[in-house]
């Protein structure tokens, strides 16, 4: 099966500073692929790249068979940034309303999944509370609502359980792998080890480059470690 | 269809945040109103220096209000000077000289009322005489606010305009949903049409107010067609719009939006024809032709002033299309820089 996304020799340089360097990796179809990293270590901008919002230095990125950015394709993504971009002053359904315009679901559609997406995130009840008045935790769900409207073969979230309860935690993990299974390949970042655990597969990134890749056990295995940490910390040491 | 998606969210988040949505609208009504009662003091009561003039004339004119002085020529000119008197009135021959000190707009027509009514009652058969009128400083004019007007009602709706959409535009970056918009299928020059054409609707409804509240209320002369005014106020609000969202590109906040206000706004007043610019060096007043409030200033005064209509402000009508226009296809091209496509 061909991959769904294809990392071929990336780099990215904002100006001087050299932010990804000659990363490689691919993602298959319906899998949980896990970028793990500290902060600083080009997560964000490696996903960005993928969901086509910045375009890489050198190297190219195909996202379901073809290179991005490309428009057609993003219609296919689901991305969810790092912080929850909602409009404060709208209400939690004007708000999925908008986004499901603007990725052009025909009126009634757009009424059916709304009511879809919000029973998922568990909002149904505050659909019509304006979104200033929500707690973090129900911003970050509506934000996930808000990616799954127009049905993406692709999710892409940047750090999505930052911020939310252990409950709630827990919950976006089991609807990841019921989506995943369902066909849904999805891209997560975190810097949390024992998310990592959860995923697939996983990309390890350090300063820019990418340090091993692997599924969570593979990994442990490979370096001998107990647990992904150490396993981290192998890689991450053997590359110096 | 995705345009209307942004069009309808402007809309809902407008009527949320309805204290922006006054400030557009109120603030400029009560900035003209301080204005229209500092230049348009009522009953200003003038004093005029009386000379060799048929005592009948002195009370004609103290019978309209005014307060009446006797002097000589020499102690007039000396009065004047001092503004202690507003104008000076004597004979010359048979008939009665006037010299206005001219240099208050408000106490030139309180003199020249005076004098009208003055005449007016008197008997027919000296009715002929006229008074000729000189100005000592200043010259015949229309009233401080009448001239500035025009000028302030555009600058008004450009200074608003271009605040509440850059910050707005501005917001949208640094909140993290302009990302959010550019991560879907939607066109950059989809969301600067949108945005366009959102505020658009809240500019014309805010341009119609405020042309309505200084003419109707505030009773500034209105010499021409409403209709022109409001194309005129809606281009440069439109103008305001676009270049408003266009510079939010280059700020990082807030703060860094308010700073455009004395680099962008401010010295377009000094251009826009509020003060005479014939002093000026010349290549200093070319510096107007790129001020898009000079057209829209000129425009409105054209028509509320001098009551012209289309053939006199189509250039003007252009220039504005032209700068709104401008501005937004550099708008779509700074979007490029938060994404290639």
């Amino acid at each position: 099966m061909q991959p769904h996304i294809k990392v071929d020799h990336v780099s990215k340089s904002f100006g001087k500073k050299e932010v990804l360097k000659d990363v490689s990796l691919t993602v298959k179809g319906s899998e949980i692929f896990g970028l793990l990293g500290p902060s600083g270590a080009g997560k964000t901008t490696l996903v960005k790249m993928m969901a086509g919002i910045e375009s890489p230095s050198t190297g190219r990125i195909t996202v379901l068979g073809t290179v991005m950015p490309d428009l057609n394709t993003m219609g296919r993504i689901g991305f969810m940034a790092q912080s929850d971009a909602l409009y404060g002053e709208l209400s939690a359904y004007e708000n999925l309303d908008f986004f499901a315009s603007v990725y052009g679901l025909p009126k009634k559609k757009r009424q059916e999944r709304i009511e879809k997406v919000l029973e998922l995130v568990n909002l149904t009840e505050d659909r019509k509370k304006i979104v200033n008045q929500f707690s973090g935790g129900m911003k970050r769900r509506l934000s996930l609502a808000a990616v799954l409207l127009h049905e993406p073969d692709i999710l892409i979230l940047d750090e999505p359980t930052v911020g939310i309860d252990p409950v709630l935690r827990q919950a976006v993990w089991e609807e990841l792998h019921q989506w995943s299974q369902r066909g849904t390949t999805i891209v997560v970042t975190t810097h949390v080890m024992d998310e990592a655990e959860k995923c697939d597969s996983l990309g390890m990134l350090r300063d820019g480059r990418l340090i091993a890749m692997g599924a969570p056990d593979q990994l442990k295995e490979a370096s001998s470690s107990a647990t992904l940490e150490e396993a981290f910390l192998y890689y991450g040491g053997a590359r110096q | 269809m995705r345009v209307r998606a942004i069009v309808i969210r402007i809309i809902r988040q407008f009527f949320r945040d309805k204290r922006t949505l006054a400030l557009m609208i109120v603030a400029p009504m009560f900035i003209l109103l301080l204005l229209h009662l500092v230049f348009n003091g009522e009953d200003y009561i003038p004093v005029i220096g009386v000379g060799d003039v048929p005592e009948q004339i002195e009370d004609q004119l103290a019978d309209t209000g005014a307060k009446t002085d006797r002097m000589t020529e020499p102690e007039a000119y000396t009065a004047m000077d001092h503004q202690e008197i507003d104008a000076f009135i004597t004979m010359n021959g048979m008939t009665p000289s006037v010299i206005l000190e001219g240099s208050d707009p408000t106490a030139n027509r309180a003199v020249m009322q005076a004098l009208q009514q003055a005449f007016e009652n008197m008997k027919p058969s000296e009715r002929s005489v006229r008074p000729d009128v000189t100005y000592l400083y200043g010259a015949e004019d229309l009233s401080l606010f009448d001239n500035f007007g025009p000028v302030l009602i555009g600058f008004f709706i450009f200074f608003f305009v271009f605040i509440i959409s850059g910050v707005s535009f501005l917001r949208e970056r640094t909140g993290g949903t302009l990302e959010r918009l550019l991560a879907t299928p939607l066109r950059r020059w989809e969301i600067v049409t949108g945005y366009v054409l959102g505020f658009g609707i809240f500019t014309t409804f805010q341009a119609s107010i405020i042309s309505w509240f200084a003419i109707k209320v505030l009773g500034i002369m209105m010499a021409g067609s409403f209709g022109y005014v409001l194309l005129i106020t809606f281009l440069l609000a439109m103008t305001a719009l676009t270049l408003g969202t266009l510079l939010s590109a280059f700020a990082n906040n807030e703060l860094q939006m308010m700073q455009f206000i004395p680099l962008v706004v401010i010295p377009q007043i000094f251009f826009s024809g509020l003060f005479n610019l014939d002093t000026m060096a010349e290549w200093l007043r070319s510096i107007s032709v790129i001020m898009p409030l000079t057209y829209g200033a000129d425009a409105l005064r054209e028509v509320m002033i001098r009551g012209k209509g289309w053939s006199f402000i189509d250039h003007d009508i252009y220039i504005l299309l032209a700068f709104s226009l401008f501005f937004m296809i550099l708008n779509v091209y700074a979007l490029k820089k938060h994404r290639r496509l």
